[in-house]
């Protein structure tokens, strides 16, 4: 059998495992789930237990809506690098005639969504897009730091049950100078290591690189790994014979976001950034694949962690 | 290599100005400057290299898609000669 086979045999398990049990409920699409009472027990005491361990950050908390406006998407660069994740949303822009088309066309099973017009919306790769919006054109006095937690959409149906479509990043971005962002992605990425191992995940803390599409995106992955530039928190969810997970990452983005969105430091040249951030339903799928399917039954060790006291127990 | 054909520094220059996004002007960058210290990004590669790809009608092979290629007005007349002789 090759390698892909055992692979996508060992998603199907886990897949049939989560969903025999009640922790997610397949909707329809490949990587859209439900996610029932006991995976939202967890998500919410991991997510707790991770403001609790960064809130020596003292970040700034902001929130931003599911969907980008198109010149903030525009000028992140995503689609030059990413096309194959990037989605647009359409909408309908018509009168009668174009009502009555679209009833016929639907009623013959057709694709009606082709009659749709782009309406100047993108779906939100990442949690962090819109912070640059906000700080777009400002002259920063001192470091800043962030705490975000947001919906994410990228187009990469697949069957393996940690590669969703629609997800939450929490991430910890800092924008400021570039020893304190390269110090922050350290700091926050060994202490997101940190927690990630008290809860039992045997994560590895390795140089990686982003899947920039195609020939031209083989220099920007080679650049940064050559740089250096990301870090992924990667889980062996499917054993160690198999690819490992990444569950988040810790990036050094240079002055790439400052230069585009014109975000200056005290000196007057662009800011450099970082960010530390996870993937929250990968974690959430990580615990469960690792410590059974039912919260009930996982290790004392993990379960006094993520629920404190007796108040807070599952 | 030291001697580029004047056609390929020429389109290179032109692709560097169009889409360089470089913080000083073309003209002032000799052949040989460092084209990362004079503002060139990763991300700018990108469109210089489908440029010049398009503009000299080659293919740069895999093997020379890194940083180093795009160091140097002289190292990317280098990458287009070898390009064109791995054809």
């Amino acid at each position: 059998m090759s390698v892909d086979a055992v692979l996508e045999l060992e998603w199907a398990r886990l897949r049939a495992d989560l969903v025999a049990a009640g922790v997610v409920v397949d909707l329809g699409a490949p990587g859209l789930y439900a996610q029932g009472p006991d995976f939202v027990r967890a998500y919410r005491a991991f997510d707790a237990l991770l403001e609790r361990t960064f809130a020596c950050l003292d970040a700034e908390v902001w929130q931003f809506p599911a969907v980008e406006a198109r010149p903030l998407f525009e000028r992140t660069d995503y689609v030059a690098s990413f096309p194959q994740l990037t989605a647009a949303l359409v909408a309908f822009t018509g009168g009668n005639p174009e009502h009555a088309e679209l009833i016929r066309v639907r009623s013959d099973g057709g694709r009606w969504e082709e009659l749709l017009e782009p309406a100047g919306v993108l779906m939100s790769p990442a949690a962090c897009h819109q912070l640059y919006g906000v700080l777009a054109g400002t002259r920063l006095e001192r470091s800043r730091v962030f705490d975000l937690h947001g919906a994410c959409y990228r187009h990469e149906p697949s069957p393996d049950p940690l590669r969703m479509q629609a997800f939450h990043q929490h991430e910890y971005p800092y924008v400021g100078d570039a020893a304190g962002a390269l110090a922050h992605r350290d700091d926050a990425g060994a202490r997101m290591h940190d927690l990630l191992l008290g809860l039992g995940l045997a994560v590895d803390y390795q140089v990686a690189n982003d899947p920039f599409f195609g020939r031209v995106g083989r220099v920007l992955a080679r650049n940064q790994l050559s740089a250096a530039a990301k870090y992924e928190l990667t889980c062996p969810v499917f054993g160690a014979d198999q690819p490992p997970v990444a569950l988040g990452s810790a990036n050094y983005h240079g002055t790439h976001f400052a230069t585009e969105f014109s975000i200056t430091g005290p000196d007057g040249e662009p800011a450099h950034s970082s960010c530390v951030g996870l993937g929250m339903e990968r974690v959430v799928l990580a615990l469960f694949a690792g410590h059974g399917m039912a919260t009930a039954d996982w290790p004392d060790a993990v379960r006094s962690r993520l629920w404190r006291g007796p108040g807070e127990r599952a | 290599m030291t001697d580029h054909a004047d056609g390929d520094l020429a389109a290179i220059r032109e692709a560097l100005e169009k889409f360089g996004r470089l913080n000083r002007p073309l003209p002032e960058i000799a052949d040989d400057d460092d084209l990362f210290a004079a503002g060139f990004t990763s991300h700018a590669t990108v469109n210089v290299m489908l440029a010049i790809e398009d503009a000299l009608a080659i293919e740069f092979p895999d093997e020379l898609l890194n940083r180093t290629t795009f160091a140097s007005i002289t190292a990317l007349a280098n990458a287009a000669a070898q390009s064109r002789g791995s054809r």
